[in-house]
């Protein structure tokens, strides 16, 4: 594959990269990406990844555009709702970057479809709003043996971490379970400051590069955590367990399957 | 005694990672405890106790992304 001069020119701030240059600029045209969700944390995810020239972007969700979402979800512009999120993010994406082509998939991802979606692409993102979709996502993730960025935003607070898979510590090496779902409140009730989406998200799309790249050194192992009200990042080490019910010497979950019911909730946080 | 919670320091009054969790009116299946960058089973809250220095870490559920 080469490149037109006009590519040439789209990617000449990423060529004069020596940690990327012409050979990495290839990587990121040959990348396979996948935003499981096109909401706050899939809209920045996606047009910077669409900007850097990813190959194809695949593009989960079964949602339609609604008003309230576009205080974060900057893929979205107000004609847009109403239509399917996939479709109205395909254009975003195409507008942006024409070199990118765009898998749709406009469905709830399940322990049904996951794997199949997941074999097709190199890195996956996480932009879901609840639990048992996170959950399902770092269970695929493993068994598809596909490296994860895995985000989420709430009220104030963001948190990122790099799963790979057998190597680095999963989200069930930290939390086995989701959180019993009385416990937890609603997006709708939590909140969220909109702007938590574009640093959380971009920082997954940062990632999500690096890995494709080969370069740098990957958010694996820790959590970080972001303080919006504190403008403060806080780094969590975390560790593979032994005892993870996944990826641990002796794993229960040994196949894919819906951990809960993915309407139950997304937040939960003692108001402090 | 002294130990780090959440990278801050705090003056606690010994007892169990669960004993800690009550006086901080934390729901215990709301949190992911790490002890020294090492993650509790949740049937060892109760009988890990704590030592001065220890490192404590609350690690809540986070779950938006919409
Ligand atoms: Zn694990």
């Amino acid at each position: 594959m080469d490149f037109t001069e006009e590519q040439i020119n789209r990617y000449s701030r990423h060529i004069l990269l020596p940690e990327v240059g012409g050979k990495g600029q290839k990587k990121i045209a040959k990348s396979r990406i996948l935003l499981v969700g096109a909401g706050g944390l899939g809209s920045p995810a996606a047009l910077y990844l669409a900007a850097a020239g990813v190959g194809t972007i695949g593009l989960i969700d079964s949602d339609v555009v609604d008003l309230t979402n576009l205080q974060r979800q900057v893929l979205h512009h107000t004609p847009d709702v109403g239509r399917p999120k996939v479709v109205s993010g395909k254009e975003k994406i195409q507008a942006l970057n024409p070199d990118v082509s765009v898998s749709m998939y406009e469905e709830r991802l399940t322990a049904g479809n996951a794997l199949k979606i997941f074999n097709d692409y190199d890195v996956i993102i996480d932009g879901v709003d609840n639990f048992p979709a996170k959950f399902l996502i770092n269970d695929a993730s493993f068994f598809a043996n596909k490296p994860l960025v895995h985000g989420g935003i709430l009220r104030f607070d963001g948190r990122v971490t790099t799963i790979i898979p057998k190597k680095s510590a999963c989200y069930r090496c930290v939390f086995k379970a989701p959180p019993p779902p009385g416990l937890v409140a609603s997006c709708q009730e939590a909140g969220v400051i909109g702007v938590l989406a574009g640093i959380i998200g971009t920082i997954q799309a940062t990632e999500a590069l690096k890995l494709v790249l080969g370069i740098g050194r990957p958010l694996t192992d820790r959590m970080l955590d972001f303080d919006a009200k504190k403008t403060q990042f806080r780094e969590i080490k975390v560790r593979r367990n032994p005892n993870c019910v996944l990826c641990g010497e002796h794993p229960t979950i040994t196949e894919l399957f819906d951990d809960g019911d993915p309407y139950a909730g997304c937040a939960v946080r003692p108001s402090a | 005694m002294q130990v780090k919670i959440n990278g801050n320091p705090e003056e606690v009054t010994g007892g169990t990672v669960l004993d800690l969790l009550k006086t901080k009116n934390i729901e215990p299946q709301m949190v992911a405890v790490e002890v020294n960058d090492k993650v509790l089973d949740r049937d060892h809250l109760a009988t890990t106790h704590l030592n001065e220095g220890d490192h404590v870490e609350f690690l809540f559920y986070m779950g938006g992304g919409r």
